[in-house]
């Protein structure tokens, strides 16, 4: 989520139902499909679901719904929507009285100060940010989650990383305080007589925090550091030959702060100061035994013309958001790293960009793509081979209404790049969640995470009141969905912010940051575009963290699942006849039963050799796949 | 009950409290707790059962910054109608269709914004002191045109029009990243949530749009030499 169109959906949320005689509802009208363009799909079974907080309609398939774990109380302004606290605190926010707000709306009133946001793992435990702190869940049996530890500490947007015994957290707003007080900073009435006070002070914090969670139950705050512009996301970068330090790449994208605050930070446009704190990342080194000491090493100008110079070198081309005009890029809002082949994709406002991390300390940009119908590149995920990079467009910042039959469906998509050996991006194609919400939805591609089916480049992805979905981008230049979750519109004629936030696979299910909702907790069931046999496969990967931004390569057991994940996908695309299939089936039954990997062997040569003459590439890796399994299977 | 059974009785109640003090406290813990930590290095406070999070309060600068905003917006829509009649430049055209719909609707939602907190949309002037009539002029925000300056721009046509109007546009987008630094910088100011991402919104289009219009300028200056 960024800026723009937060207080778009949290004010015409907030307004819509408080005004009566102002405008009809909160929500804005669809323009027109612009000539030549295609719209999404308004008979999908996920338009026009039943509205509803918590009894809204669903649809799904391929994904289960197991479980939502509402919002702890300390985390939403009331939690019976008819009691005193919420009249409290609706006064305590200006409004004469709750009774302005239709009941249902009222436990997601406040929305944005109280949002959920994304989400990091580690062994049992989910971290799940807030623009309020964060949350800890024990998800060691995921349709029973439970909360362990609600941890208060405002600021936003609460970009939640882990490692190890450290936790990392984005704070970017002005109410961010270093004691992690709720009180943000009072108005202070100055003393007659005497000048008002600063606005500059030093307790207040924008940067990331590092908390010491060794007692789970005791988030302890170690470390805090501070940059100019906040920090919007972060990103944990770990560095191969070091083991004694991390590193945290900082996207900041709001205010700079004034040097009276934080010493070295100025504002301006290049021409006028060179030192501007904008058009640059914050790189943050950690060292381990003494996170305490951890300290911004490098500001580095990624968006500068190495040939003259120039800071802003980089513009956006002109973006359908902008009509033609170009605008420079002076932030990155994401950046996913890519350790094991020492990449990483900055979504940067206006471009997508790649840079060379083989030193963390000192990425260099190495290319940079825009998109004319790209707005505001948002993130991005490599396939985990690393021949792919999906970026994602934020058309409209989150909050507004992008999935309306009338938005076209290469605005607020995906897009689907080829990364060649050359390590340059080439355009392949855009994916679009495909069903029509409605114009109280907010929907845009947002945040999402690898699903490890081996054979197959699988993404669940948030789309906000989209609901989620899983695409199939092996082939980059056709990408369709597979799976799909999703919930009718929080309220039937205003755009009240919800909707998933980020939702990633981990460990067998995937789970959803809803914003107004709480945690939702899924699993897949097969269908026709996904076999029993390729869910298990993705179960076999074990992770023992997992923060999304910082990708890592999934890799498979010798399982015999996994040749039938293989098989299946074959037999999908078939890559190997009916006969064959039933052959390799047959084998491997016997193989579970007998426990004997003998008989495999001769199979597992076949495969090699099929392999190598396979006519398409991804079969000739699946077969390649198989035969590596059969040619030392683990039971 | 003799001294010797009282002892008994006392050490094996002694020994059960120690022995199953464990168990007691993991049971008092099995339940979610709510912390909030501390400066760094200072310790980690537990809350409150039942304890309900806070919002930041909003603050007559606040409220002024919306306000002043819609009145700052207003005059760039007012700007962006006279295009229509007096320039066929494509380009100022293309620019001031985005700047007046962007505009009108952030206008819309800080007047929403305003409305939900219970303060009108219009500045109380009375609230400014002293003699207040040389304001209502309109001009009283950061970067908006004088009234000369608009008069000037409604009576040029054509060429003089484009740079007048992308001279005053710049002047008036300045006004409004005046007016985001001011909110940043008064104490108090800018910490809700919706109010913060608003302006800083404000600040990031306005400074993209300020680049545009000095790139029209330098073009259309360029090609009368």
């Amino acid at each position: 989520m960024r800026k723009r169109t937060l207080i778009l959906g949290a004010a015409s949320l907030i307004a819509a139902f408080v005004i009566a005689g102002m405008a009809q509802n909160g929500t804005e009208k669809a323009p027109p499909l612009p000539a030549g363009m295609t719209g999404s799909n308004a008979n999908d079974p996920r338009s026009n679901l039943k509205p509803g907080l918590f009894d809204a309609g669903e649809a799904a398939s391929g994904i289960r719904h197991l479980a939502l774990l509402k919002k702890p109380d300390a985390f939403q302004l009331g939690v019976d929507p008819t009691g005193p606290m919420m009249d409290k605190a609706m006064r305590a926010l200006g409004i004469p009285s709750a009774e302005m707000i239709p009941v249902a709306q009222r436990m997601a009133f406040g929305g944005l100060a109280f949002a959920n946001s994304d989400i990091a793992f580690q062994g049992n435990r989910l971290f799940l940010g807030n623009f309020y702190g964060i949350n800890i869940y024990d998800i060691s049996e995921p349709a029973k989650t439970k909360l362990l530890t609600s941890m208060v500490c405002p600021g936003g947007q609460g970009d939640v990383s882990v490692y190890g015994n450290l936790m990392f957290m984005s704070v970017e707003m002005p109410n961010g305080r270093l004691d992690c007080g709720d009180q943000g900073f009072p108005p202070t009435m100055p003393a007659p007589g005497q000048p008002p006070l600063p606005a500059a002070s030093k307790d207040r914090f924008r940067g990331v925090r590092i908390f010491d969670i060794s007692d789970i139950s005791r988030p302890k705050q170690v470390g805090a550091v501070q940059t100019c512009r906040g920090s919007h996301t972060h990103t944990l970068v770990k560095a191969p030959q070091d083991k004694e330090n991390v590193y945290i790449y900082v996207s900041g994208t709001s205010f700079v702060r004034p040097n009276e605050e934080l010493a070295g930070c100025s504002d301006g446009t290049p021409d006028t100061n060179p030192d501007t704190a904008r058009f640059r990342i914050d790189i943050i080194k950690v060292p381990l035994a003494a996170p305490q000491n951890s300290r911004v090493i490098a500001s580095p100008r990624i968006f500068s013309d190495p040939a003259t110079g120039k800071i802003d070198a980089l513009t956006d081309a002109g973006s359908h958001d902008n009509k033609g005009r170009v605008e420079p890029t002076d932030q990155c809002h994401d950046i996913t790293v890519f350790e094991e082949i020492g990449l990483a994709a900055g979504a940067c406002a206006g471009n997508g960009i790649l840079l060379d991390i083989s030193n963390p300390a000192e990425p260099k940009r190495i290319d940079s793509v825009n998109d004319k119908n790209y707005a505001y590149w948002h993130s991005a995920s490599f396939s985990n081979d690393g021949k792919k990079v999906l970026y994602t467009d934020e058309w409209g910042g989150g909050l507004g209404a992008r999935c309306r039959e009338n938005d076209p469906n290469v605005w607020g998509a995906d897009a689907i790049f080829q990364l060649g050996a050359d390590r340059k991006l080439k355009f392949a194609s855009y994916y679009k969640m495909p069903a029509a919400q409605t114009e109280s939805e907010n929907c845009v591609a947002h945040n999402g995470s690898i699903v490890p089916v081996p054979g197959r480049d699988l993404k669940v992805q948030a789309w906000y009141q989209g609901g989620i979905s899983i695409v199939d981008f092996t082939d980059a230049a056709k990408p369709v969905e597979v799976a799909y979750f999703d919930r009718g519109p929080l309220d039937p004629k205003m755009l009240i912010l919800g909707g998933s936030w980020s939702a990633y696979w981990y460990n067998g299910n995937i789970y959803s940051s809803e914003i107004a909702r709480g945690l939702d907790i899924f699993e897949l069931v097969p269908t026709k575009f996904i076999s029993q046999n390729e869910i298990d496969a993705a179960k076999t990967v074990r992770l023992s963290e997992l923060n999304v931004q910082s990708q890592e390569q999934n890799r498979w057991p010798n399982k015999l699942v996994v040749a039938k994940a293989y098989l299946d996908q074959l037999e999908r695309s078939r890559g190997l006849t009916t006969a064959e299939i039933a052959k390799y089936r047959k084998a491997i039954l016997a193989a579970e039963r007998s426990r004997k990997a003998g008989p495999l062997k001769a199979l597992s040569a076949a495969a090699s050799q099929k392999a190598a003459s396979a006519a398409d590439a991804n079969d000739a890796a699946r077969l390649a796949g198989i035969a590596s399994v059969l040619g030392d299977p683990a039971f | 009950m003799n001294a010797m059974t009282r002892g008994i009785l006392f050490r094996t109640v002694f020994f059960l409290f120690f022995a199953l003090f464990p168990a007691f406290a993991a049971l008092a813990q099995s339940g979610p707790v709510v912390v909030r930590p501390g400066a760094p290095g200072q310790p980690t406070e537990v809350l409150a059962e039942g304890t309900r999070p806070r919002a930041v309060e909003v603050t007559a600068k606040d409220v002024e910054f919306m306000q002043g905003m819609i009145m700052h917006h207003a005059q760039a829509v007012e700007m962006t109608a006279l295009i229509e009649e007096r320039t066929d430049n494509a380009d100022l055209r293309l620019l001031g269709a985005r700047i007046s719909q962007t505009q009108a609707a952030e206008i819309e939602q800080m007047k929403r914004w305003l409305a939900v907190r219970g303060f009108p949309a219009e500045m109380d002037m009375s609230s400014m002191g002293g003699d207040h009539s040389h304001h209502m002029g309109g001009h009283m925000m950061p970067g908006m045109l004088t009234k000369a300056q608009m008069d000037r721009l409604r009576r040029s046509k054509g060429k003089e029009f484009d740079r007048l109007f992308l001279e005053g546009m710049i002047q008036h987008h300045k006004g409004a990243l005046v007016m985001v630094d001011d909110l940043f910088g008064t104490p108090g100011a800018g910490q809700d949530a919706e109010l913060f991402n608003f302006a800083t919104d404000i600040d990031t289009s306005q400074r993209g749009e300020i680049r545009i219009m000095r790139e029209m300028l330098e073009r259309s200056a360029g090609k009368k030499e």
